[in-house]
């Protein structure tokens, strides 16, 4: 058994070094959203309120056993004699109860309701999911595969999917919402404590559904435009390879295509360019500038052989400016 | 006088001998796989059901065995195994494992003997239900060597639609399942209205017959529900029509609802028996009569009523509409009432009665525990705003293991404990059992109460890999994870164990009064020389039984 178990944390390269913000409660993660409060606060209601129900009912039980338990079977001890119902204590049993939940379940109702209705002045972001990464397209167009949003201020995310169910999970924030294929859906918080967190996929999408996280920083007063900003000029003044590094990361390509020659979900982009690569369905073909772009856009049309056809289309996504990166950074792989 | 003689029971008995049981009743292999005895179905029912615990297991261990370490543990096992691993776990766990567990097994063995009955209303309807348990669990083993599908058993569209493991054979297995449940669920039905004892009144019923009822009701209603959406997603899959996948113009929330129509009454299918079970236990072990039956009676049946109402609180945060999602969780609330109310009546059963700790017991009480943190923990999971925080984490997964492992396993072990005497004829080690249900009831809490927390702290289930600082709890839980296997293979020992001897279980060793323990264990083909008139309650008249420590179980208390 020792030899089939690796006991070292295996050394995993290409995942951003996360935690979810450091720890001061015991249950629940630390809170940066004006939700969380709230929640939080239902949460350990009902906490206490199962605690108190759980030893009422194991406390009595262990009290019966200890003060009722038989000595032997052989002792034919008879039980004293007791009512075998009472209606009185039935009812009362069953109706503290049930003004208990009809409490909670109000609570809940108005803080889901609070959840589910987005302020009207609320910064939009698009959070779009596909196997296995996330992206997030801002109002000016730029697209970052980090969650960067301003402090104190409204956001309203409307999530969507390019291929199969995922969903939008940002633990500190306590916010989640399916992303489902062919419809937008969204979400909508306030973030109060600027810091770093971590957005998990929450709906299983298959083989990387685990390492389909996304880093979220909420940003300082004017932090986020400044970001913003940045990210602006640093693109528009790269050289191309270096842009086709950077949407490498963030478009979700290094999830399946390494750089190190390492197998994973689609061909790895280590010596690519120039290579002859058989098809799906017989055929060959030459990865040059025009088969790359093609596999972008149309990732189905010529799929190389023994890898499954699971990437999902950048048509329309892509600049032409982007996609020249990304061919220019395949070239740099040699 | 040499002569032999008849007595007058021999004559009118065809089966006079104290031997002749119904496993020496015929024989060969094919007096097996063809029989229309209740008792030798339930029997191929439990080992077939027990063979395939042992495989989900195996499953449940690697999966955990795997989150020793964040990333790859095992070396064998990829993202995509793992995937496979905890599908093959929850298809096998929940299709071929607890929806027939107690019902299949244990109910088949003792519906017809808690009636007084020779077997249930249609013999041979249910031998069609156990072979069709066989060919859709054969369907379920093919799609492992075919590749073993990898798309959680609740089958999500479009994933379950585009993936390309082998998901038609599973879902064709989980279709065919359906109708075995349905048959059984029907037999019961009938048997139950039908073949009821002379003076069993609907009230004079054990309230394991109660609980079968109303499980009965839901497998009738509920899983054509299922089936039919199998055969949806089989014909999109096969033949591309689009009912589900965006793709091809269907919708993939309208596949959920039709999954949870079924798949939440299921929940029902799996723990209502379990309340059976608990409940034919504590009256016996308690000496005394059950606190609040028709309370216990009437609530199994709501359960199964409302449960039909509640499916759509496992969508809170698919994009289902609030007003939705309002209806289904105020619903939902009003289920926490009955299961509160038999959690009390049982605890109230025990007052002033006299406690014997034996194994059955022990998985009573056992159960009492799990199930209670198992209820409340459902309360987190029905109130809208908390649950968008919990839903799809390891919470969730704490919870349904402390309902489906600690609520329906903890009871079927209890159930099987309670009449593995009656069916096998050989009482088992009592001292191992006791050990046996500790470790299992130790292990079992050691394994799911860490995910509670891990989930609430931000854990999403069905991650292969995940953030180092999970790492400790999910070690504990692994421990937990091993100590229940140790428990259950130590269990499985001493249960094949005793049946090397010879037989030595009495009528009745613990001294119940429902009927099947009126006559000899293991019971004679025709269950009873003569159909046992029924003049009172399933759990009166203890005072009139006496242990007897020659016979090693309860005979009548002669008149003094």
């Amino acid at each position: 058994m020792m030899t089939l178990l690796n006991m070292q944390p295996s050394p995993q390269p290409d995942r951003p070094a996360l935690k979810l913000a450091e720890r001061t409660e015991y249950w629940m993660p630390p809170q940066a959203s004006t939700v969380a409060e709230e929640l939080d606060w239902l949460f350990f209601l009902i906490y206490w309120v199962s605690l108190f129900s759980f030893f009422a009912v194991v406390g009595a039980m262990i009290y019966l056993i200890w003060k009722y338990k038989a000595t032997s079977r052989a002792a034919n001890e008879q039980p004293e004699p007791s009512t075998d119902h009472n209606t009185t204590l039935e009812i009362t049993w069953s109706v503290i109860p049930l003004i208990a939940v009809i409490g909670i379940f109000v609570i809940g109702f108005k803080g889901f309701v609070n959840m589910r209705t987005p302020p009207k002045d609320a910064y939009e972001i698009h959070a779009i999911g596909q196997k296995w990464s996330w992206a997030f397209k801002y109002s000016n167009g730029q697209v970052s595969d980090e969650f960067h949003v301003p402090v104190d201020t409204n956001v309203r995310v409307l999530i969507s999917s390019k291929d199969v169910l995922h969903a939008f999970w940002v633990p500190a924030f306590r916010v989640k919402q399916d992303a489902v294929p062919g419809r937008y859906t969204d979400v909508w918080f306030n973030a109060n404590t600027a810091g770093e967190y971590v957005l998990e996929c929450a709906e299983y999408c298959g083989t990387s559904h685990s390492d389909m996280l996304a880093k979220v920083v909420v940003h300082e007063p004017g932090g986020f435009d400044k970001w913003m900003d940045e990210k602006i000029k640093l693109e528009e003044a790269m050289p191309p390879a270096e842009l086709g590094e950077l949407e490498y990361g963030r478009q979700g390509c290094k999830v399946c295509h390494s750089i190190d020659g390492t197998r994973l979900t689609g061909p790895s982009f280590k010596g690519l360019f120039g290579k002859q690569e058989t098809l799906v369905g017989g055929g060959t073909v030459t990865v040059d500038e025009n088969y790359i772009r093609e596999s972008i856009n149309e990732p189905q049309a010529k799929v190389v052989a023994g890898y499954p056809p699971s990437m999902p289309t950048y048509k329309g996504q892509l600049s032409d400016k982007r996609i020249m990166g990304i061919v220019e950074y395949i070239k740099t792989l040699k | 006088m040499a002569a032999p003689t008849t007595t007058a029971d021999q004559v009118l008995d065809p089966h006079p001998t104290k031997e002749d049981n119904y496993f020496t009743a015929e024989k060969g292999v094919l007096s097996w796989i063809f029989t229309l005895d209740h008792k030798r179905i339930g029997v191929m029912y439990l080992c077939s059901v027990m063979t395939m615990f042992a495989l989900g297991g195996l499953f449940a261990l690697l999966v955990r065995i795997e989150h020793w370490t964040a990333g790859p543990t095992l070396d064998f096992v990829t993202p995509d195994m793992y995937n496979q691993f905890f599908t093959l776990h929850g298809a096998i766990m929940v299709f071929l494992v607890i929806i027939p567990g107690i019902p299949a097994a244990l109910g088949n063995f003792v519906l017809p003997l808690h009636l007084g009955a020779k077997d249930v209303a249609f013999p041979k309807l249910n031998l069609m239900s156990y072979h069709m348990w066989l060919l859709g669990a054969a369907f379920l083993v093919l799609s492992m060597v075919l590749g073993a599908a990898d798309t959680g058993w609740t089958f999500y569209t479009p994933y379950s639609t585009t993936t390309t493991t082998a998901v038609i054979p599973a879902l064709f297995g989980a279709f065919i399942l359906g109708f075995s449940s349905i048959f059984t669920g029907l037999n019961f039905m009938t048997t139950i209205h039908k073949m009821r004892a002379p003076g069993q009144s609907w009230f004079r019923l054990p309230l394991f017959l109660w609980a079968i009822y109303a499980t009965a009701l839901i497998q009738v209603l509920a899983t054509p529900v299922l089936g039919i959406t199998l055969l949806m997603l089989i014909v999109e899959r096969g033949l591309h029509i689009g009912i589900f996948d965006p793709a091809l113009g269907g919708d993939p929330v309208l596949m959920q609802h039709f999954f949870w129509f079924y798949s939440h009454p299921a929940v029902y299918i799996m723990v209502v028996p379990a309340f059976g079970v608990v409940s034919e236990i504590i009256p016996v072990f308690s000496r005394k009569r059950m606190f609040g039956y028709k309370f216990i009676a009437l609530s199994s049946v709501a359960i199964a009523g409302l449960g039909f109402l509640v499916w759509g609180h496992h969508m809170f945060t698919s994009g289902q509409s609030v007003v939705a999602s309002t209806i289904f969780s105020s619903i939902t609330f009003l289920i926490a009432i009955p299961t509160a109310i038999k959690t009390f009546n049982w605890v109230g059963t025990m007052y002033k009665g006299r406690i014997h700790l034996d194994t059955p017991m022990l998985y009573a009480l056992a159960f009492l525990w799990v199930f209670t943190i198992g209820g409340v923990t459902g309360i987190f999971l029905a109130v809208m705003n908390v649950d968008i925080h919990l839903h799809d984490t390891y919470f969730v997964v704490a919870h349904f293991h402390y309902v489906m492992m600690g609520g329906a396993i903890t009871a079927f072990f209890g159930g099987l404990h309670y009449w593995w005497p009656k069916m096998f004829g050989r009482m088992y080690n009592e001292k191992q059992g006791r050990i046996g249900s500790i470790g299992v009831f130790l292990g079992l809490n050691l394994t799911f109460f860490p995910q509670f927390i891990m989930g609430t702290r931000g854990m999403p289930r069905r991650y292969y890999n995940y953030l180092d600082e999970f790492q400790d709890l999910h070690r504990l839980s692994t421990i937990g994870a091993l100590l229940m296997g140790v428990s259950f293979l130590f269990t499985a020992y001493y249960l094949i164990a005793s049946l090397r001897k010879k037989h030595d279980a009495p009528m009745n060793p613990w001294g119940a009064t429902t009927l099947e323990w009126t006559t000899t264990s293991p019971p004679p083909y025709y269950n009873f020389h003569k159909t046992p008139p029924v003049t009172q309650g399933p759990y009166d008249g203890y005072e009139k039984l006496w242990y007897d420590e020659k016979v090693g179980g309860y005979i009548e208390k002669k008149k003094d």
